[in-house]
């Protein structure tokens, strides 16, 4: 069969996802910011939810993500987008309301509003990316990054003894009351990244719903601060993150 | 509900004035001397009437970035605390003035630096009216005298941030806040529909409805962009200059002297004129109400070829950096003021005039 | 047996040459241009093998940019 035949709108079975802004992403070649944006717009558009999404966006790489997607959006402090994802929610209580977080963002700068806006059970969605570095002030350790990894703060490697131990925030999660679905996916691989769609797809639902709070960590890659070509950051990814961050459901009560 | 005649402190009364206005949204946390603000709404249970939004939040950095979230949406939201706290939030005032965003603080002040004190104090006077947090940018600062203004400033400094897209602060202190008073409480207003949102607030977050996505942000990266924004907001700073100073005078029509205090302190100095007056000292007494937009031209205007001006306050010397700006040093300044948590008495304040001027 | 046919098409200038396309893509059916590279100076991704390609979207779910489209056929 000829290209051209099979070229045809009519047998296209993936595009690019609706409402994914035209503009070309800042994010570095192969960052896992860019599958988790898409899965978020698809998402979005696949439950109706595109004039009644409030998206709160971090500091960090994510900063720019209301240029991506396109729905409402609020910029937020560092690590504060929690707080106004729970303002918001409160105030209009009919909205699906997300956070799109970093490492950085969530689990050092923002752990505060972060575990109490959980623990109060805010009916928020918290999308948490966790590549264990900061990368956009150039790769520093982040509190998730792993022992003995070389960051541009730790070059000879985190050390426990000088920098404590790596922080596994989304076991706190599951901890408390006020959250109803905590989960840890990836997106490097085709099945990992239906995974990780179909928990947002929950936390959005459980958003619109005032179900108590979702955390989604997507436990992802930075090719640039971990200095490896996106592929092999992959394969360090499998070996060394899913060994401290497993996969899976950590709690699901909804 | 119709207005009301009640005796309450001004910290309720901010509370009460807030309900009756409609606001949409309290977020706060406790300290002293403000934590009857927070009190007080949870006792009224306004989300049962009006549908207030009342949450105690884990901290003033989270009450400030919740108030950042709730007034993106063109609700009326607003928070109060006292000095420390207020320090905490300026990160996040410093968001709502470069987001353009209406929102209502209220400081009660307490004296400081540091943890301080808990008893009353004007001394963050420079951080209300200067910037407090980084960059280029103002507040509307209101300052009550009485519990009565306590009540009028949260529709006056809604109302204000409304019109010009920027956070009003009502700057209170410990006096005022503690103070039981003879207060009229305004008619009960409804809150606004979400539709009128929508239409008075083209620019806030209610859902991509009918419209383009709307993004409320600070970071601009383009330098150029970035100038042409902080160029807009010195203009709008520029239009609350020419419109909205306001301030009160007492015996300056035939005054030889001048008293400027705000706040507290203000009701003091009134006190003092008065006792000076007995003595035959024609002392008149200019209350800025708005500290910033500060009343330059209209204290050069009453004080001009005056033999003195005292500017008393809760503090070691702020306000009077604006009042002698005010007269270009035309007319000789000196400053009364107390620290620490201390209120002085009318007395302190007359002895000072006289130490000072009245030879 | 059912044949499938697949195609994706990919905007070019949008790739930023991750590679991940690749190695996700279980038919080696796409490679990185070698000498050519986008406005932007990244060795784009195509179809090295379009024979090969089946359709299964491995390609576009894992790519950042959301750059690739794919069409599939399946002849009865």
């Amino acid at each position: 069969m000829e290209l051209d035949k099979i070229i045809d709108p009519a047998n296209r079975v993936y595009s690019r996802p609706r409402l994914l802004d035209e503009r070309t992403m800042h994010y570095c070649p192969g960052c896992s910011h860019g599958v988790v944006h898409k899965i978020i717009a698809e998402v979005i558009d696949e439950l109706g939810l595109e004039e009644q999404t409030i998206g709160v966006a971090p500091v960090g790489c994510g900063v720019f993500a209301y240029n991506y997607i396109d729905v409402d959006w609020v910029e937020a402090a560092h690590g504060r987008a929690p707080a106004l994802a729970t303002a918001i929610k409160r105030l209009m209580p009919e909205k699906a309301v997300f956070t799109y977080q970093g490492d950085g963002d969530l689990s050092a700068i923002g752990t505060s509003e972060a575990i109490h806006a959980a623990n109060r059970g805010e009916n928020i969605a918290i999308i948490f990316i966790n590549n264990a570095i900061y990368g956009m002030t150039g790769g520093q350790m982040a509190p998730t990054t792993l022992e003995g990894q070389k960051t541009a703060t730790t070059p000879y490697g985190r050390r426990v003894d000088l920098n404590g131990y790596p922080l596994a925030i989304s076991d706190l999660f599951a901890k408390l009351d006020g959250t109803c679905y905590v989960t840890r996916q990836a997106v490097h691989t085709q099945a990992s990244v239906r995974k990780a769609k179909a928990a947002i797809k929950l936390a959005f639902q459980n958003s619109k719903a005032n179900k108590g709070c979702s955390v989604i960590e997507i436990v992802g890659t930075c090719s640039s601060g971990w200095k490896m070509t996106p592929e092999k950051a992959n394969k360090w990814m499998e070996e060394n993150m899913f060994v401290k961050y497993p996969l899976g459901d950590l709690k699901k009560e909804c | 509900m119709n207005e009301e005649v009640r005796l309450m402190k001004g910290n309720e009364a901010i509370a009460h004035a807030a309900i009756r206005y409609g606001c949409d949204g309290y977020f706060g946390y406790p300290i002293t001397p403000q934590s009857e603000v927070l009190e007080t709404l949870e006792a009224e249970m306004p989300w049962e009437t009006t549908g207030m939004v009342v949450l105690q939040a884990e901290s003033e950095v989270a009450s400030i970035n919740m108030v950042y979230g709730g007034a993106a949406t063109g609700k009326a939201v607003m928070t109060s605390s006292s000095s420390p706290g207020i320090s905490l939030m300026q990160e996040g005032i410093s968001y709502l003035a470069a987001s353009e965003l209406p929102a209502l603080i209220v400081n009660v002040q307490r004296g400081g630096p540091g943890l301080g004190t808990i008893h009353p104090g004007q001394s963050d006077y420079f951080q209300s009216t200067k910037g407090g947090g980084h960059g280029d940018y103002h507040l509307i600062v209101l300052a009550p005298s009485s519990v009565q203004e306590m009540a009028d400033f949260v529709a006056l400094g809604f109302d204000l941030a409304f019109k010009y897209r920027t956070p009003s602060l009502i700057l209170s202190d410990g006096v005022i806040g503690q103070m039981m008073e003879k207060v009229v409480l305004p008619p009960f207003r409804p809150r606004r529909t979400e539709e009128e949102i929508r239409q008075q607030c083209p620019w806030a977050l209610t859902g991509k409805k009918g419209r383009g996505r709307n993004v409320v942000t600070s970071l601009e990266l383009d330098s150029a962009i970035m100038e042409k924004n902080n160029e807009r907001f010195q203009r709008t700073y520029r239009e609350i200059e020419k419109n909205e100073v306001r301030y009160e005078t007492h015996h300056t029509d035939d005054a030889e002297y001048f008293i400027v205090a705000f706040g507290s302190m203000a009701r003091i100095c009134l006190k003092a004129v008065e006792e000076a007056r007995a003595e035959g000292i024609r002392v008149g007494l200019i209350r800025p109400i708005t500290l910033w937009p500060f009343p330059y031209d209209e204290i050069l205007r009453i004080t001009e070829g005056s033999k003195g001006i005292l500017v008393a306050e809760l503090n070691a010397g702020q306000m009077i950096e604006d009042v002698r700006l005010a007269v270009h040093d035309q007319v000789p300044t000196a400053h009364f003021g107390r620290m620490g948590g201390i209120v002085p008495n009318p007395l302190e304040v007359l002895e000072a005039l006289k130490t000072n001027f009245v030879k | 047996m059912a044949k499938i046919h697949g195609a994706v098409t990919i905007d070019i200038e949008r790739c930023k040459g991750c590679n991940l396309c690749v190695v996700a893509c279980p038919t080696d059916c796409l490679s990185l241009k070698e000498k050519e590279v986008n406005n932007r100076g990244y060795h784009f991704a195509y179809m090295k093998n379009p024979t090969a390609c089946i359709g299964c979207s491995g390609c576009a779910t894992v790519c950042p940019d959301a750059c690739i489209e794919v069409y599939r056929v399946v002849e009865k």
